[in-house]
Parts: C-alpha cells; sequence; structure tokens
C-alpha cells in the first residue's frame, strides 16, 4: 500500500476549502495549517501564466524528518504516511529544518504537527478531509498500488509533477500540469 | 518577472516567510561545544605526548573550562526544545540515522568524563581539597592511575563532538548552505581553534604560549582553506547552493561574514600571534578574544543564514 494525492492544478481555484476543512477536523490550532495554498504567477501582462496548488507534507518515500529525528517520534506507518507521535517529541526542531517543503510546524502545546492524511479518516474507510470538500474535485486521493484507485487512474491520463524532485525525497503529492 | 503569492494567509510563526525555528541557543550551543572539544582535544594530547610539566594550563587548568561549558551548552539547548519535560526521549533511544542523537549520546559520554578528568586534578592543583568521603579517595586513585586511557577517550570524543557541531546542520538537505560535508570538519577546526585561544589566554608560561600559539595558526589556516574551499563547492553546485553562497558574497551576511568572521576573527588575530612569535610584545588576550569572538559569530551567522536558504519550486 502506498497511499499518495495528486492535486489537479488545471481545477483548483484556491478557494481555501481544503485549508479550513482540515484545519476544523484536526483542531488545527488558530494561526496554523496543515495545508496551504500556493498561487505561482510566472510571466509579465500579457503572457501571465498562473498555477494554483494545495500543497501539504508530500509523505515522501526518503523522507528526511523521520531520518533526522533523535527520539523516534517521526514514524512512517503503513500506506507510506508520516507520523509524529506527541508524546516522544522533544520539539527539537530538527524535522522542520530537514523538510524541504516546510511543511511541518511547531504545535503551540509543545511538540511538532504536520498532516497526516486523515489516518484516523481512512482507518473508517472515509477519504481525507481535505478531499471529501473540495468543491472542484481536484483532489485524488488513494492507494497508487492499486489501479482502480482515484490517483492511480487520475495520474493515468495526465501529465504530472512533483515539487523540487532535486531534494531527493521521493515526494508523494503529485501536481497534474 | 516571476513571483510566489501564498493566498490561503499561510503565515505560521518561525516558518513564514522563511524559516527561523532555531534561535540564538542553536549557536551558542555549537559553540560552547566546539570550545569544549577543543580544550579537551589538546588535553589529552599533551597527556599522551607526556608534556603534562611543560603544558600545565592546557592539561590541569583549561579542562576547567569543559564541564562548565558543557553544561551552559546543554542549557541552552534545553531552552531551545519547545516539549521540553520529553526531553529524556533522547535517552531511551539510539537513532544511528538521526545527528542529533548521536549527539545527546556523545554529551552523555563527554560531560561525566571532562568532570571526572577535572576532579582527579583537584588535589594536585589545590593542595587543600579534601575530597570528605573514602570512597571519592578511592574513585580518584582510580581516575589517577587511568589517566592515559582517559586522555585517549577525550581526544577521540573531541574529535567526535566538534564534527557532529558541524553534522548537526550538514545533515539537512532541505538548507542549501548547510548541506556541505566540509561543515563537519570546518566547526571541527574552528573549535581546536577557539579552544586554543581560551587555553593561551589563561596560560602564564611563555613557552606554552609559544607552542599553542603555533598551533593555532596551524589552525587558523586550515579553516581558512575549508571556508574558501565551502564557498568554491558552493559555488560549483546546483542554483540553491550558489544562491546561498551569494549571502556572504554581496548578499545580507556579507559584512559580518567577512568583518568579524574572516578579518577580525581568523586574519588579524593571525598577523597579531605571527608578531608575537617574531619577538614583538602583543598581550595575549587580543588575539584570543578576537578568535573566541570569531568563533562565536561565525556559529551565529551559519544558523540564521542557513535558515533562509531553501528549495525552490
Amino acid at each position: 500500500m502506498r497511499y499518495a494525492m495528486a492535486i489537479d492544478t488545471k481545477k483548483c481555484v484556491g478557494c481555501s476549502d481544503c485549508v479550513v476543512a482540515c484545519q476544523t477536523e484536526n483542531n488545527v490550532p488558530h494561526g496554523y495549517c496543515r495545508d496551504w495554498i500556493v498561487e505561482n504567477v510566472a510571466g509579465s501582462y500579457p503572457n501571465v501564466e498562473i498555477e494554483i496548488r494545495s500543497e501539504r507534507c508530500n509523505h515522501c518515500d526518503n523522507s528526511p524528518c523521520v531520518r533526522c529525528c533523535p527520539t523516534g517520534a517521526s514514524h512512517i506507518i503503513e500506506g507510506g504516511i508520516v507520523k509524529v507521535t506527541h508524546n516522544e517529541c522533544i520539539g527539537c526542531g530538527a524535522c522542520i529544518q530537514s523538510c524541504p517543503y516546510d511543511a511541518r510546524y511547531s504545535h503551540p502545546d509543545g511538540y511538532v504537527d504536520k498532516c497526516t492524511f486523515c489516518d484516523h479518516r481512512l482507518a473508517k474507510g472515509q477519504s481525507t478531509a481535505c478531499v471529501e470538500v473540495c468543491p472542484t474535485n481536484c483532489l485524488y486521493f488513494g492507494d497508487l498500488e492499486d489501479p482502480n484507485s482515484d490517483v492511480s487512474k487520475a495520474l493515468k491520463n495526465r501529465e504530472w509533477k512533483v515539487l523540487a524532485p532535486e531534494a531527493g525525497t521521493k515526494p508523494q503529492l503529485y501536481f497534474l500540469t | 518577472m516571476k513571483e510566489e503569492l501564498f493566498i490561503s494567509g499561510r503565515n505560521i510563526p518561525n516558518i513564514d516567510p522563511y524559516l527561523n525555528i532555531w534561535h540564538w541557543q542553536i549557536p551558542i550551543y555549537l559553540y560552547l561545544g566546539g570550545l569544549a572539544a577543543g580544550i579537551m582535544f589538546f588535553a589529552g594530547y599533551f597527556t599522551i605526548m607526556r608534556k603534562e610539566k611543560d603544558m600545565e594550563t592546557a592539561v590541569k587548568w583549561a579542562p576547567f573550562l569543559v564541564p562548565a561549558a558543557l553544561v551552559l551548552g546543554l542549557f541552552a539547548l534545553f531552552l531551545d526544545l519547545k516539549h521540553q519535560l520529553y526531553f529524556w526521549r533522547l535517552y531511551t533511544t539510539i537513532r544511528l540515522e538521526s545527528p542529533m542523537s548521536w549527539g545527546a549520546w556523545t554529551l552523555m559520554f563527554v560531560t561525566p568524563l571532562s568532570m571526572v578528568w577535572v576532579a582527579s586534578y583537584m588535589k594536585e592543583l589545590f593542595p587543600k581539597w579534601d575530597w570528605k568521603f573514602d570512597i571519592l579517595n578511592k574513585a580518584e586513585a582510580l581516575a589517577i592511575k587511568y589517566r592515559k586511557s582517559m586522555a585517549w577517550a577525550m581526544m577521540l570524543l573531541a574529535v567526535v563532538l566538534g564534527v557532529y557541531t558541524g553534522i548537526l546542520l550538514s545533515a539537512f538537505n532541505a538548507r542549501p548552505l548547510w548541506n556541505t560535508s566540509v561543515l563537519g570538519i570546518l566547526f571541527l577546526t574552528s573549535g581546536l581553534s577557539t579552544g586554543l585561544a581560551a587555553t593561551m589566554w589563561m596560560s602564564k608560561s611563555k613557552y606554552e604560549r609559544k607552542v599553542l600559539s603555533r598551533l593555532d595558526l596551524i589552525m587558523i589556516g586550515i579553516e581558512l582553506f575549508l571556508i574558501i574551499h565551502m564557498l568554491m563547492g558552493f559555488l560549483a553546485a546546483s542554483e540553491v547552493q550558489i544562491e546561498a553562497a551569494h549571502l556572504f558574497l554581496g548578499g545580507e551576511f556579507t559584512v559580518v561574514f567577512w568583518v568579524f568572521v574572516i578579518i577580525l576573527g581568523l586574519v588579524f588575530p593571525a598577523v597579531l600571534e605571527i608578531l608575537e612569535l617574531k619577538g614583538h610584545h602583543v598581550p595575549v588576550w587580543i588575539p584570543a578574544l578576537l578568535i573566541l569572538i570569531g568563533g562565536l559569530v561565525f556559529r551565529f551567522v551559519m544558523v540564521e543564514a542557513g535558515q533562509i536558504t531553501r528549495f525552490l519550486y
């Protein structure tokens, strides 16, 4: 099993519903977020291109945050999801430094927090909160090893890219272009 | 024109717009760790070379600074932790892939070792000293008997500690300025140099100061070479590292790096030490203090600047 997410940058309108849904579902403290929107504008008028991306933890296959954690609080669970055990985290910040995507933040309670791919919802057979609420259906989630999963089907028919592949972390967010 | 905007209102403290997770505590800790490593290394070295008599400060007096530096450094590190009550989790596991785990365990051995070393010289340096308890006297006798083994262990652990202060940073590939293997050996050299400077300052013997100052000149030479080596490596690497190097070559850290680290922290004290060796009278505290400050500024610059550099996408 290998959970992954595909984000259709042509369909995303940047409404931030995924951000709010995540904050609500996961009780993210005020002023913080586990997923966010990036609006990338390139070129100069009238030749302007815009790309909107819903970003979150990439749940990398080769995750530097798990490797650098001195206590083992950062770990990988089934499906390749990178998680943090709160009462093992000492808040040293090493994993925050190690992430090329700046996907982790220091929770006001002290431990480090991040996207969990809503593993508590997956256990109940539901999809992630961000995917469920997306009004344009631009987020696809599922098991990459299952050819019939939403994410596998989305990746089969479209061109895609990952962010900063040169960082060597083998990220698992795929941006359909 | 190319610009990138966050429109979700993401503005997480200490992460946006650029990372600033590690503050003054980390450079202080790295500096004190390097300083302690430097003093310990040469205390061990001169003991093994049987120079205890000639190099009394390096072997017997300067090591008093080591436990103090390590305890202060560890306290700074503790202040940096955001989930402080769980710090003991460091010692419930050994994680070979994590430099911080290596560091935590190294300090676990180095700190007591440095204390035993100091304790083994207490009676010799302070004849009126009394351990009060018989068991402590026996422990002292044991420590004195195994001083040479301790010296070897101190040299070895000092190298691990010194290199670790650099690897702690260089292991992060997400921060291009830190992601260079030169950093481990560079921080070790800088630590050895600051250790020598502190010892030199404490020493009252002319002969000892001369030996230490010669060694320090070698360290400064190596350090300058490694810094140039590091910058050349960056300029020959990928875009993110070229940009990282430009923080020191025209960017916002240029002045503080070249003035306080290179000129006042390395070149000027080296010139003063050469003048002193040539027979001119230079008060020893001037080059020593400059080297100590230069090393501290260097740690601050590297930690601060490194957090600004990142992958672009």
